[in-house]
Formats: C-alpha cells, sequence, structure tokens
C-alpha cells in the first residue's frame, strides 16, 4: 500500500494510541459522531453526542529524527453545543456534533467549525502562555484596590505562566435551517463555507451570521412530491465556484456558483444504473450516498453508499471510474439490517495524503482500506486486544460462506453494535485516526 | 420485478415493520428525521407492491378457474356433447374481452404481462379443470345465480364469508386482520381475510364505474405500476380535512383504524391519504396494516412535512 510519501512499500499499520473509556459500557453523550485532522494534521479534533468538542495536539518528541513517534495528546476540551427545545415545533435540538471542520490558519490562533443539527458555530482554539502581573488597581486575585492606598505606580508586566488552552466562540450561525444539518464545508476562497440539510445549502461568510444565501433548494411545492434528499456537499478543494452535493438516491450533482445564485440547476450529474438484478426491497436504502468528498487534487470524487465505495472522475458522469465492495456479504442480509436499524447507518470515508488510498468503516470494528493504485484491499479491525504499543495490525477477512478458515470471522458473528462511522487521514504521513463507538484509535505505519 | 428471495420476511411483516419506525420515528429525539423516513416509505411502497402484485396474481387466478369451472358446470347441465369446446371459448372470453365490463377481463387488462403469462398456463389448465371439476368449497357457489366471481373467491379461502359483497351495501366489515398494538408492539394475525374482501370491493367498485370509468381505471392501475411516481392530477387530502375527504364513486370501505395511521405520522404524512377512503376516528392504539394496504389506494411514499 504507498504511503503518502510515495514509493510501492507495503505499508504495515500499527498501533499507537486510544483514546476513551475503556470500560464496555458506553455512556451515550461519549459516542463520537465526528473526526477531523486540521490541515497540518498537528492538531485531531473529534465531536461527540454531547456536544463536546476535544482536540488532540500531536507532540513531535524528536523531530530531527525520522524515526520519531509522535503522539496526540488532549490539547483542549469544550462544550461546543448544549440541547436545545423549539418551542414552536415542540421539538428537541439534540446538541450532537455532526460535523467539524477546521478553517486553514491565518495567525496564531486556530479555527474551526462545529455544527449540531441546526446551529453552527466557529470556535477560536488559542493558546496563553503568559499573563499580566503589577496592575495597580487590582490584587493579584482580582479585587480591586482602593486608589486611596495606592502610593507608587508601575506598568504591568507579562510574567510566563503554565500553557492555558481557551476556547471561544466566536460567531454562531443560527436559524438558517429548517431540517437537520448534515454537512459543512469550508471554500478555497477562505472567506465563505456551506451548510447543507435535508433540502437546502446555504452559504456563508465565515464574519456575516445574520445573513446567508440560499444556493440549492430542493424542497417540492408539494411536500408529498418529495422523493429524495440531500445527504452530503462539499466545496471543491481549489475552484470556490464548484460545489457538489449527494442525494439518497445515489446521485450526485455538481454546481457552479457563477451559473445563477440558485444552483437548483447543476452542471453536472453523476449517476450509474442501478443493476437490476440487485434489486430489492432496500435498493433505495443502500444506494442513498452517505458521504462525499473530493480527492485532495480535486479530480475525483469518491461517495460511499451501505455496501460499497465509489471513485468518480469529475468528468465523466455516467460511472464511477472505480468501485470498491467495502461488505458485500451483509446484501444477503439486508432485512435483519433493516430490522435492527443498522442499514441506516452513515459511513463516512476519507483519502489519504496523495490519493492513493481510501479509506472507510464497517461492522465488527472493522475498516477497509483500498489501494487504487495496487488494486488491493486491506481489512483491518480497531480493537482492545490489538493495543499493545507498536503493536502491527493483523488484516482480517470475513468468511462470507461455506468453509470457514482458520482466522476468518464468519459473518454471523460480526457485532453489528461495533461499527466504525467515522474515520480520518492525516494530510501528508500515514497516521489515521479511527473512531469506534466510544473510543479514538490512532494507527501509524510502522517504523524500522 | 423485486427479487423476493433474498430474505425470509415477507412483504407484509416488512410493511409491519417499516409503520413501526415510522411511528417510533415520532418520539425520537431530535425531531423526525426526514431522510430515514423517506426511506422507510421506500421500503414501504416496494413491500407494498409486492404484497399487492402476489394477492392479485393469486386471485386472478382463482377467479380464471372458478369462471371456467362455473361455464362449464352450466354448459355440462344444458349439453354433455360441447363441453370441451365451450370451455376453451369460454377462456378465450376471459382474456380476449377487454371492453367488456367484466372482473376477469378487467383484471386481465389491468395485470402486468408477467401475470399474463400465469393466465396463459391458467387457460391451459381449463379443459381440464372442466373435465374434472376442482373439489372447491366454492362449487355449491358458483352455482348460484348471484354473481358467482366475487363470492367465490372469497368463499374459497374462507369458510365463513362474514362479507358481504352486493352493490349496494358498501361496508365490509373485516374481524379479520394483522394488527400492531403500538402500545405492547406486538404484531397479531387473527385472520387473513381482509385483503381478499378488499380486492373484491375494489374490481366490484370497477364494475360499477357507470359514472367515470377512466378515472376508476387509473385509480386501479395503481396497484400495478411498478414504480410509481407522483401521480400529478392526484392531491391526497390533508390531515385535517380527512373527513371532509369524498370522491365521486368513493368505496366505503371500514378503515376505522386508518386515521389513526395518520396520526401516528403527524401533520405532514398527506402522502399517505388516498381520497378515496373515508376515515373515521380511530380506536386508540391500534391500526390494521392490512386495512392500510388496502385502502391507501394511491400513496406512493410517507412524508413528512414540516
Amino acid at each position: 500500500m504507498a504511503g503518502a510519501g510515495g514509493g510501492s512499500n507495503d505499508v504495515q499499520w500499527c498501533f499507537s494510541q486510544v483514546k476513551g473509556a475503556i470500560d464496555d459500557d458506553v455512556a451515550e453523550a461519549d459516542i463520537i459522531s465526528t473526526v477531523e485532522f486540521n490541515h497540518s494534521g498537528e492538531l485531531l479534533a473529534t465531536g461527540d453526542k454531547g456536544g463536546r468538542v476535544v482536540i488532540f495536539q500531536q507532540e513531535i518528541e524528536n523531530k530531527s529524527q525520522p524515526q520519531c513517534r509522535s503522539e496526540y495528546n488532549v490539547y483542549s476540551t469544550f462544550q461546543s453545543h448544549e440541547p436545545e427545545f423549539d418551542y414552536l415545533k415542540s421539538l428537541e435540538i439534540e446538541e450532537k456534533i455532526n460535523k467539524i471542520r477546521w478553517l486553514p490558519q491565518k495567525n496564531a490562533a486556530q479555527f474551526l467549525l462545529s455544527t449540531n443539527d441546526k446551529t453552527i458555530k466557529l470556535w477560536k482554539i488559542s493558546e496563553r502562555d503568559k499573563r499580566p502581573e503589577g496592575y495597580n488597581l487590582k490584587e493579584e486575585d482580582g479585587r480591586y484596590i482602593d486608589p486611596n492606598t495606592v502610593t507608587a505606580l508601575r506598568v504591568p508586566v507579562f510574567r510566563p505562566m503554565d500553557l492555558m488552552v481557551e476556547a471561544s466562540p466566536r460567531r454562531v450561525f443560527a436559524n438558517a435551517h429548517t431540517y437537520h444539518i448534515n454537512s459543512i464545508s469550508i471554500n478555497s476562497d477562505h472567506e465563505t463555507y456551506l451548510s447543507a440539510d435535508d433540502l437546502r445549502i446555504n452559504l456563508w461568510h465565515q464574519e456575516i451570521t445574520d445573513r446567508s444565501f440560499n444556493i440549492v433548494d430542493i424542497k417540492p411545492a408539494n411536500m408529498e412530491e418529495l422523493t429524495e434528499v440531500i445527504t452530503a456537499a462539499e466545496f471543491h478543494p481549489h475552484q470556490c465556484n464548484t460545489f457538489v452535493y449527494s442525494s439518497s438516491k445515489g446521485t450526485i450533482r455538481l454546481c457552479d456558483m457563477r451559473e445563477s445564485a440558485l444552483c437548483d440547476k447543476y452542471s453536472k450529474l453523476f449517476e450509474e444504473p442501478e443493476d437490476p438484478s440487485n434489486r430489492s426491497f432496500f435498493s433505495e436504502i443502500i444506494s442513498s450516498i452517505s458521504d462525499v468528498k473530493f480527492s485532495h487534487n480535486g479530480r475525483y470524487m469518491m461517495t460511499r453508499d451501505y455496501l460499497s465505495v465509489k471513485i468518480w472522475d469529475l468528468n465523466m458522469e455516467n460511472r464511477p471510474v472505480e468501485t470498491y465492495q467495502v461488505h458485500e456479504y451483509l446484501r444477503s442480509k439486508l432485512c435483519s439490517l433493516y430490522e435492527n436499524d443498522c442499514i441506516f447507518d452513515k459511513f463516512e470515508c476519507c483519502w489519504n495524503g496523495n490519493d492513493s488510498v481510501v479509506m472507510t468503516g464497517s461492522y465488527n470494528n472493522f475498516f477497509r482500506m483500498f489501494d487504487r493504485g495496487q488494486r488491493r484491499d486491506m481489512t483491518l479491525e480497531a480493537s482492545r486486544e490489538s493495543s499493545k504499543p507498536r503493536q502491527v495490525l493483523k488484516p482480517r477477512k470475513v468468511c462470507a460462506g461455506g468453509k470457514r478458515k482458520k482466522d476468518e470471522i464468519s459473518v454471523d458473528s460480526l457485532d453489528f453494535n461495533k461499527k466504525i462511522l467515522h474515520t480520518a487521514w492525516h494530510p501528508q504521513d500515514n497516521i489515521i485516526a479511527v473512531a469506534t463507538t466510544n473510543n479514538l484509535y490512532i494507527f501509524q505505519d510502522k517504523v524500522n | 420485478m423485486i427479487n423476493t428471495m433474498e430474505c425470509a420476511v415477507d412483504a407484509q411483516s416488512l410493511i409491519s415493520i417499516s409503520l413501526r419506525k415510522i411511528h417510533n420515528s415520532r418520539t425520537q429525539r431530535g425531531g423526525i428525521k426526514l431522510h430515514k423516513n423517506l426511506l422507510v416509505s421506500y421500503v414501504l411502497r416496494n413491500a407494498r407492491q409486492v404484497y399487492m402484485n402476489e394477492k392479485y396474481a393469486e386471485i386472478y387466478r382463482m377467479q380464471q378457474y372458478e369462471e371456467v369451472m362455473t361455464v362449464c358446470n352450466e354448459i355440462q347441465e344444458l349439453n354433455p356433447l360441447d363441453l370441451a369446446e365451450d370451455c376453451e371459448e369460454q377462456s378465450g372470453d376471459c382474456c380476449g374481452n377487454v371492453g367488456v365490463s367484466e372482473p376477469a377481463s378487467l383484471c386481465c387488462a389491468l395485470l402486468p404481462v408477467s401475470h399474463l403469462a400465469a393466465v396463459q398456463s391458467a387457460h391451459i389448465q381449463a379443459p381440464s379443470a372442466c373435465s374434472a371439476p376442482l373439489s372447491l368449497q366454492s362449487d355449491e357457489v358458483c352455482k348460484e345465480t348471484e354473481p358467482s366471481f366475487y363470492r367465490s373467491c372469497c368463499a374459497e379461502a374462507y369458510p365463513v364469508s362474514n362479507c358481504d359483497f352486493s352493490p349496494v351495501n358498501n361496508n365490509l366489515h373485516c374481524n379479520k386482520t394483522t394488527v400492531l398494538d403500538l402500545d405492547t408492539h406486538v404484531v397479531t394475525t387473527v385472520e387473513n381475510g381482509y385483503l381478499h374482501q378488499d380486492c373484491c370491493a375494489s374490481l366490484q367498485q370497477c364494475c360499477q364505474s357507470a359514472q367515470s370509468p377512466a378515472k376508476k381505471r387509473k385509480v386501479d392501475f395503481e396497484y400495478y405500476i411498478s414504480d410509481i411516481e407522483e401521480v400529478s392530477d392526484f392531491t391526497p387530502c390533508k390531515r385535517a380535512k380527512f373527513e371532509d375527504c369524498s370522491y365521486a364513486n368513493s368505496e366505503h370501505l371500514d378503515t376505522s383504524n386508518i386515521s389513526n395511521l395518520i396520526s401516528i405520522f403527524g401533520s405532514g404524512f398527506s402522502g399517505l391519504v388516498s381520497r378515496q377512503s373515508d376515515f373515521e376516528q380511530a380506536l386508540n392504539g391500534q391500526f390494521c396494516s392490512k386495512q392500510a394496504l388496502a385502502s391507501l389506494g394511491a400513496w406512493t411514499r410517507a412524508i413528512v412535512a414540516f
């Protein structure tokens, strides 16, 4: 599997760290709902169902040594969203963080956007390692001094202090979405970003909170005529006028904002005709796209539906250029997966730094990697059993039917409660973050 | 055609499961999830199509046999020598006669091609059916002067016919249903009887199409269109107006539990409503999935409208 730095050596993935509680009793609030590296890869943010954001920072032990093992440690934790109640509709608004997106760094502080179902917030994460001391009118503990007792004046000075990381909400973008927000994406112009819910996509300026432009609206005049919803949206990494959005029908629309103010008419429609021999009760569900991601070079995009990952060339609309089966053995289990709601799970996918490998999650805490160049795929497991430091992960195999070989797992013994929905890949290096239900696993490639 | 072989769960239980999911989504934290409910509605639609197709195919096959049987018996009484000839002629009539407002031919016209194939084979068997009368309970029924067609298909399956098929009386009381108790979430199938009654009733409706035959046929076509897109001239009533919904030749099926179905979905699930149906206030906490199937003639999906 080609590494980020090129070459055709096989990457061996090793356990690096695991974050989160060890006990099996998972508190609902601790369920990880999003994972995202920042643009340098130094910071790794996670959001959970309880509305909290935890940011880990990579600490390079020894930058000069090439074989350094960098670890991610907690950098900042804050409560991003709280549960709310919509009194008009008598609806509770979940505080679960649906997405986190990092803004490109402009100064010493870091900025990220986090969103729940209804509200997007811009957070500033800044470090403070000095504090002013020697005020004339204030004691060190903050009590005010009676001015009459002051006999001399001094200039306050900054003295070093223990590093403190502060997170403060700088903007709140609210009341623009009637339906549940599923995506946010920052534009390459570094000024605007989009937010998408089930039926609409809005364009925001990062500085302006009281206005947003609606750029896509697929709500029909008569809601009974509704046939599809928006499931994900993303800006092109380089072209600030281009974005895509995926639908529950398995289609992707590419829109150009230069064409018109309301981009209801797409520029391109990416759709693969359905295979009629695979038609079932659940065809519509499994064709619904759960995630769409542009490649770093902007030439391709990847979509994830329930059973497969598809790579599309932006210049070819009628079919994907590559299709990878994530867990085809589940096709015969769709009935049970429908009953236990697993068929509605929304898996995400991600590219590695040089777009040569793609990764996505599966059940039983398995995750899958597909090497596009070498046409190879690998299944790995995130488990406590394989959590010894620097332990090399052994490839796993699921036995679809027939005789089960040694070390294979049969489909019936898969644990569908253990699912990996969120994964992230470091933008440059072979470091991956894989979220199980309430734990975050960090794996790195083996260094000799 | 949907491949139904992939799992053991049949269409009917899928419908129950789906309706239960939609009901549960109302009480979920965070509000109704539009995407998930849309997907569930697609499963509902698919299951319903399969279920309807199966039922109508079954009924049609039964009707074929019954009709040929009836004719053969009558002919037998008249002239035993003309037996074989007339049987074939009758079966030919059955299928070839699209214009005649006979239920069988109507069924012929309406059934999709795959079912016509079954019909063809039924015709082939018809002559033998004549010579060796089927030992069905409907034997006696066929000899009655009443339109045996309706009674036969029901009488064959259900010895106790508690359905009144006279065209005048449109109130069909069903006490044999599949019921999901929303409080205990227990699915019980009491007796598999309702849909046949309902089937006959809607076919009956076809035959009564003196006023607006075109409309009626269009409605019945709904059962067979495999990929139903929204019918542009079909405007289901809003929930608030259920009681006011009236239709020219509306079929007064006993849908006492349907309005509860609607109340489950909330103010926006108007897409489920057929303007044919006349809803009464529901028994609390119960609905009949079969009745839902039968009476929701034209809905294609359940949508939450905010």
